[in-house]
């Protein structure tokens, strides 16, 4: 049957033609990725340099480097940690070990979802009004490590469950066969099982506090302190505000410029460094199961 | 268990550090001031390396509003304390203290390659209040003009408004930038934009352009030939003492602070 | 001893509750603290002169305007022109990595659009501001190269990611017989996608959608450096606009606190928060309603 071979063959041709803009649009994504990092590597690289990382910035922005900035993110993210992990923790042990369906466990569903679609100008505001006004926090470490573990927690959350369903039940049925009680049993052996999994989740959560700008410019960074903090009262400078305020506060542009790209190119190279870590940790991780 | 001796841990930590924080002055304020502000902090940082400060650009309100409150030491201003605030700030027990610095000329500016080089104070206002839209109008090419402007708040803005505006509305196609560095980055990429900033953002990146044939720079806003200039401030809660008295009074330094206004574009108001 | 045990058992129970309440908490805070803000300005404009008015000027003496119209449909552009970029482009890659990627290339792009995911807003800004707006502007010749057009492409690049991973794990959960039924018919690959898979998993493609359309109308930073920042209605898609987080980041520093200015910010904050949270909902409704449990539930 000639046609029906002519129609097979269309159809065929119509797949080929499907399956190239799918490589296509799959390709974009990767296309735009690569550019990216390709103009802050080039414009950039040049600008880094020893004592572009070790030195506050001088003349008004124009030399120096950006110390500050990058103690004030590690202490934002690494504080912002410390508190929404263990709390994000919990949070995934009640809901993967002791919730049951039902209307209590759909209402805290609705919850995480939802504050995990708050817009991060929104934390700003909030953490404003209610860290730096009500608490009298002041523009501050603390405000802004506060504003931003609300921010990362349903984050952890997230990836906590993840790693906790993937702890095989054989193991809880087990330990509880053996006579001990529910929470022996997540603390001996479901938290033990589960600790690598969150980990990714604690690098995921650290990268995001990092790379976020709109929640601590109005809760935790200044434009310019070259101290760094004494306490956790005092403001800071932050990478990606940085970027921000180089880019668009600078007295002299051409003289601004490299140490822009320097900036733009320390925070990513942080924030996907980060990322990197932690898909190679979970890639390690589905290999060993 | 090990969690919750963390949590203690950074709860008495939290608790702790103040007790330690030394001398700090806390500056906010205008972002013209800013630049001028930043190069004092650094050179007083050098002589007096104890002394903790911090400087956040949030506009001449933000800083008014931070003395008010006092949460700031001292702020910086680009417009003059209105009658309200003052009132308010006696109200709270602590009158603020305005202190000019610097005079300041507000320049309008456009792209290198745009040829026009001369404005009257009648043409800006056309075109900030949206009835001069192309550039042929007022002696350019025949391209719409993208008109940049501070944001409304700004202490900037309102100079512009007053001076230039006679307090005028802004017509809302106007792109509303947050800072002054962000108005100039505009115009320096953008062949039909204008826009106006502090003399001290000028430079190659960006054209002057004079008004009613006078260019704007620290002498002619000094001598009062040039029509939109203005005062510069910083703002202190009752009388500056301490530290932060030091500080001011090295601001005012003709040998110092004024100087260094002086080397920023601005013109000192003590020599 | 056995009783000490299930007490502590129970204790534990209940410190875990609360520490899961704690985001309900967080969110009931936030709303709570927004609405406290931002309410008292309909003191002194009525919510409807709020909504729908076209003026902003919240800082004029003599007769400050707060109308919000023009945020309002400039955020909604941004989002509907980075929604037809970034639609096609995350489902099409979800498809992709889910059919017809091999195994290899899967190990590959997944982290690709990951990291794409993980990019700082800050950084896109600043790429949209320095490079793509000259571009816009020499190439293209449009006169301003910070507008509509800019601000939605990167932010299609920004929702991308959320599009592709949750549409991919819709077509993931489509049943393999379903799958093998159509193969088995006689259909081309290619065939068995456009008519089953892709119907099967629409309703967990729409749920990507709106969560994407949600991520692009929240997000602050890239609207703040290349949107432009001009509080009028976009005539074209290269006119330059102000969204609503633009608005609020760059106007909340020079706020004073509690003025008409401030309290007019907390008030589009909340209609920001509004709209967020009315795309969550719809998104998480369409997922439970539709939950994918079997090939019988089809």
């Amino acid at each position: 049957m000639p046609t029906a071979s002519h129609k097979l063959a269309a159809r065929k041709a119509y797949q080929t033609l499907a399956w190239a803009a799918f490589r296509c649009a799959t390709g974009i994504n990767g296309l735009a990725l690569v550019i990216i990092c390709i103009f802050l590597f080039r414009n950039g690289l040049s600008a880094i340099t020893w004592s572009f990382l070790t030195e506050a910035p001088r003349e008004s922005m124009t030399a120096g480097g950006i110390f500050p900035c990058i103690v004030g993110t590690v202490l934002l993210s690494v504080g912002s940690m410390l508190v929404a992990f263990p709390l994000g923790v919990a949070a995934a042990i009640y809901l993967n070990e002791y919730a049951r369906p039902g209307r209590t466990l759909r209402f805290i569903r609705l919850g995480i979802n939802n504050l995990a679609g708050v817009p991060s100008v929104v934390f700003g505001l909030f953490g404003l009004a209610f860290f730096v006004i009500f608490f009298g926090f002041g523009v501050s470490l603390l405000s802004g490590i506060l504003t931003l573990a609300i921010l990362v927690l349903p984050v952890i959350i997230g990836t906590s469950e993840e790693a906790l369903r993937s702890v095989p039940n054989t193991y809880r049925e087990a330990s509880l066969g053996l006579g001990a009680t529910k929470w022996q049993t997540i603390r001996l052996v479901v938290l033990p099982a589960a600790v690598p999994g969150m980990l990714t989740g604690a690098i995921l959560g650290l990268s995001r506090a990092a790379g976020e700008t709109a929640a601590i410019m109005f809760t935790a960074s200044v434009f310019y302190t070259p101290d760094l903090p004494t306490s956790i009262f005092s403001p800071v400078m932050a990478l990606p505000y940085h970027v921000y305020v180089l880019a668009t506060a600078g007295t002299n542009i051409e003289k601004t410029r490299p140490l822009q790209y320097g900036t733009a190119l320390v925070l990513i190279a942080l924030v996907l460094g980060m990322n990197m870590a932690a898909i190679w940790l979970r890639a390690r991780l589905q290999k060993q199961r | 268990m090990k969690k919750l001796a963390l949590i203690t841990a950074v709860l008495v930590l939290a608790l702790a550090l103040p007790a330690m924080a030394e001398t700090e002055i806390k500056i906010d304020g205008s972002t013209t001031v800013l630049p001028i502000m930043q190069k004092m902090v650094e050179a007083y940082m050098k002589e007096n390396p104890a002394i903790k400060m911090t400087v956040s650009g949030g506009g001449s309100g933000n800083g008014i509003k931070a003395i008010l409150d006092g949460t700031t030491d001292l702020a910086m201003s680009s417009r003059k304390m209105e009658e309200k605030e003052l009132d308010m700030a006696k109200e709270k027990g602590a009158p603020a203290m305005p202190m000019a610095i610097a005079i300041d000329a507000l320049v309008p500016i456009v792209n290198p390659a745009n040829p026009v080089a001369n404005l009257t104070i009648e043409q800006l206002r056309g075109i900030y209040t949206g009835k001069i839209t192309n550039w042929k109008e007022v002696g350019g090419e025949d391209k719409q003009i993208v008109v940049i402007s501070r944001d409304t708040s700004s202490g900037t803005y309102e100079a512009w408004s007053e001076l230039v505006l006679n307090k005028e509305k802004v017509f809302p196609g106007a792109l509303l930038q947050a800072s002054s560095g962000a108005v100039k980055e505009v115009v320096s990429k953008n062949k039909f934009a204008i826009a106006y900033d502090g003399y001290g953002y000028v430079d190659k990146s960006v054209k002057a352009v004079s008004v009613n044939g006078i260019a704007g720079n620290p002498d002619t806003a000094s001598n009062g030939t040039y029509p939109v200039s203005r005062n510069l401030f910083v703002i202190t809660r009752g009388a500056p003492q301490g530290e932060l008295a030091k500080f001011v009074d090295y601001i005012m330094n003709p040998a110092k602070g004024q100087k260094i206004v002086g080397e920023n574009g601005a013109m000192p108001v003590k020599k | 001893m056995r009783f000490d045990r299930k007490a502590k058992d129970n204790l534990a129970k209940y410190f875990f509750l609360c520490t899961a309440l704690f985001s309900i908490l967080a969110l009931a805070l936030i709303t709570i603290y927004l609405f406290m803000e931002g309410l008292p300005i309909f003191k002194v404009t009525s919510v409807t002169d709020f909504v729908f008015g076209q003026y902003w000027y919240p800082t004029n003496e003599a007769n400050p305007e707060f109308g919000i119209s023009t945020l309002i449909v400039a955020s909604l552009a941004v989002t509907i022109l980075s929604s037809c970029l970034a639609i096609p482009l995350g489902v099409m890659t979800a498809i992709y990595l889910s059919e017809i990627a091999t195994h290899n290339m899967r190990q590959i792009v997944k982290p690709v659009v990951e990291l794409l995911a993980s990019l700082p807003s800050v950084v896109i800004g600043f790429f949209g501001m320095v490079v793509v707006a000259p571009f816009l502007q020499d190439v293209m010749d449009v006169p301003v190269g910070l507008n509509l057009f800019n601000a939605s492409l990167m932010l299609a690049f920004m929702s991308v990611p959320t599009i592709c991973s949750v549409s991919e794990d819709a077509i993931y959960s489509v049943p393999r017989e379903l799958k093998e039924a159509s193969l088995a018919l006689g259909a081309t690959h290619w065939e068995t996608i456009r008519k089953v898979i892709v119907p099967a998993s629409l309703s967990g493609i729409s749920t990507a959608v709106i969560l994407g359309m949600s991520r692009a109308i929240g997000e602050t930073m890239v609207v703040l450096m290349v949107a432009g920042g001009a509080a009028m209605f976009p005539n074209s898609i290269f006119s330059p606009v102000r969204p609503m987080p633009a608005s609020i980041a760059a106007e909340m520093a020079e706020a004073p606190f509690r003025s008409n200015h401030y309290r007019a910010l907390f008030a589009t904050g909340i209609v920001l928060f509004l709209f967020t949270l009315v795309f969550n909902i719809i998104a998480q409704h369409i997922s439970e309603k539709h939950k994918q449990t079997g090939a019988a539930t089809l």
